[in-house]
C-alpha cells in the first residue's frame, strides 16, 4: 500500500495568541496567580492569628523598622533596575542588560542579608520558635522571651511568612543569576554556599538554610546541562515578572507584620 | 522556541521599546514617598482599625502601580489584564468570606 499524504494546513509563522503574549510569560503568571494564593493564605494565617489571640505583642522597636523601611527601599530599587534590564534586552544591549541584572542581585542581596541579620538579632534576644536551638552566650531579652511564650503564634506567623518571602527573594536571586550569568554563576553560586554554611554558627537557622543554594546549584547545573541556551529578552521579562512579585509580596508583608506591630512609646 | 512563539516575542519586546524611562522613575519614586508616608503614619497614634485600613489602601496602590508597569500589565490586551486579576481578586475574595466572622470581628472588637 502506498504511503498516504495526508494534507495539513501549514500554521503561518504568526498566528494572534489568545492573550496576546508568548507562552513563557502566560506560564510565569500563572505560577505568580497561584504563588499569589500561597502568600495570601499565610498573609490571612497571620491575620487570623493576630485577632483571634488577645495580648498581640508589638515588638518591633524604631530600629527594626528602619531596617525594615531600607529593606523596603532595597527591593522598591531592584524593581527599577529589573525593569532597566528587561529594557535594555529588548534594545539588545547585552552589556547594560547584565550590569542591570546585577545592580538587581544586589540589590536583592542587600534585602536578604539586612533580613538575617535581623532574624538573628531577634532569634538572640529570644523571640524563636522551638526548632531554634538556643543562642548561647547571649542575654535573652525577657520582653522577647515571653512574647515567645505567651504568644507562640506571633513567631511562628512572622517566621513563616517572613521565611517564605526570603526563600523567593534568595530563589529570585539565584534566578537573576542564571540568566545574567549562565554557567558562570555556578561557581559563584557554589561559593556563596560555602561562606553562608562557613560563616554561620550551627545554631543559626541559615546554618542548615544555607543548603537551599548548594540544592539550586545542583538544580540548575542539570537545566544547563539539558538545555543549554543564551538568554533572550524574554527570559529577561519573565525572570523580571517573577522578581517583581517577589516586590510585590513584600508592599503587604511590611505593613501588616511589622508597621502594624511596631512599639510606639 | 517555536517561530509562532519567537514572533511574539518579538512584537511584545518591540512594543517594550516604546516604554519611556521617565515613567518608571516616577513609578519608582511614588513607591518611595507612599513608603515614607506609611512610616511616618505608624508614629501618629491612630485607632488600629483606622491605621490598617489606610495602610492597606496604600499597599493596594502600590501593588497596581507594580502590576501595571513594573510588569507591563497594564499594557497587555484586556483579555489577560481581566482573566489575571480577576481569578487573583475572586479567590483571595472567597479566603475573605472563608474568615469572614473573623474580619468582622475587626469591624466590631478593633485589632487587638
Amino acid at each position: 500500500m502506498a504511503d498516504t499524504v495526508v494534507a495539513r494546513e501549514v500554521p503561518s509563522v504568526y498566528e494572534p495568541s489568545l492573550f496576546g503574549t508568548y507562552s513563557k510569560k502566560i506560564g510565569m503568571w500563572l505560577f505568580l496567580m497561584s504563588d499569589s494564593l500561597t502568600f495570601g493564605a499565610l498573609l490571612y494565617a497571620y491575620s487570623y492569628g493576630r485577632i483571634s489571640t488577645a495580648g498581640w505583642p508589638t515588638p518591633f522597636h524604631s530600629e527594626s523598622i528602619v531596617n525594615a523601611t531600607v529593606m523596603t527601599a532595597f527591593l522598591l530599587t531592584s524593581s527599577l533596575t529589573m525593569v532597566m534590564a528587561v529594557r535594555a534586552s529588548v534594545e539588545r544591549n547585552a552589556k547594560a542588560q547584565t550590569l542591570w541584572l546585577l545592580a538587581t542581585i544586589a540589590c536583592g542581596a542587600g534585602f536578604v542579608i539586612l533580613h538575617g541579620m535581623e532574624w538573628s538579632k531577634l532569634i538572640a534576644e529570644g523571640l524563636t520558635l522551638p526548632m531554634f536551638p538556643a543562642v548561647p552566650g547571649h542575654e535573652v531579652s525577657a520582653e522577647f522571651s515571653s512574647v515567645a511564650k505567651s504568644v507562640p503564634q506571633f513567631p511562628s506567623t512572622f517566621y513563616t511568612l517572613t521565611g517564605m518571602h526570603m526563600l523567593h527573594v534568595t530563589l529570585g536571586i539565584v534566578y537573576l543569576g542564571v540568566v545574567a550569568l549562565r554557567r558562570k554563576f555556578i561557581p559563584i553560586l557554589l561559593a556563596l554556599w560555602l561562606i553562608a554554611w562557613l560563616a554561620t554558627p550551627s545554631y543559626s537557622p541559615f546554618h542548615y538554610g544555607a543548603h537551599v543554594l548548594l540544592v539550586a546549584a545542583i538544580v540548575i547545573s542539570i537545566v544547563l546541562w539539558l538545555k543549554p541556551k543564551v538568554y533572550d529578552s524574554s527570559d529577561v521579562e519573565v525572570a523580571g515578572l517573577y522578581w517583581h512579585f517577589v516586590d510585590l509580596v513584600w508592599m503587604f508583608i511590611f505593613p501588616l507584620v511589622y508597621l502594624m506591630s511596631a512599639r510606639i512609646l | 522556541m517555536d517561530a509562532t512563539q519567537i514572533a511574539i516575542a518579538e512584537r511584545v519586546a518591540e512594543e517594550q521599546r516604546h516604554h519611556k524611562k521617565a515613567q518608571f522613575l516616577w513609578v519608582w519614586a511614588a513607591l518611595l514617598v507612599m513608603t515614607g508616608i506609611e512610616v511616618y503614619l505608624t508614629y501618629q497614634n491612630m485607632a488600629p482599625a483606622k491605621m490598617l485600613t489606610i495602610l492597606m489602601g496604600l499597599s493596594l496602590i502600590k501593588a497596581a502601580l507594580i502590576i501595571g508597569f513594573f510588569m507591563h500589565l497594564r499594557y497587555e490586551i484586556s483579555r489577560m489584564k481581566w482573566i489575571t486579576m480577576c481569578s487573583v481578586v475572586a479567590c483571595l475574595i472567597l479566603m475573605t468570606i472563608f474568615f469572614f466572622p473573623d474580619a468582622h470581628r475587626i469591624i466590631t472588637l478593633g485589632v487587638k
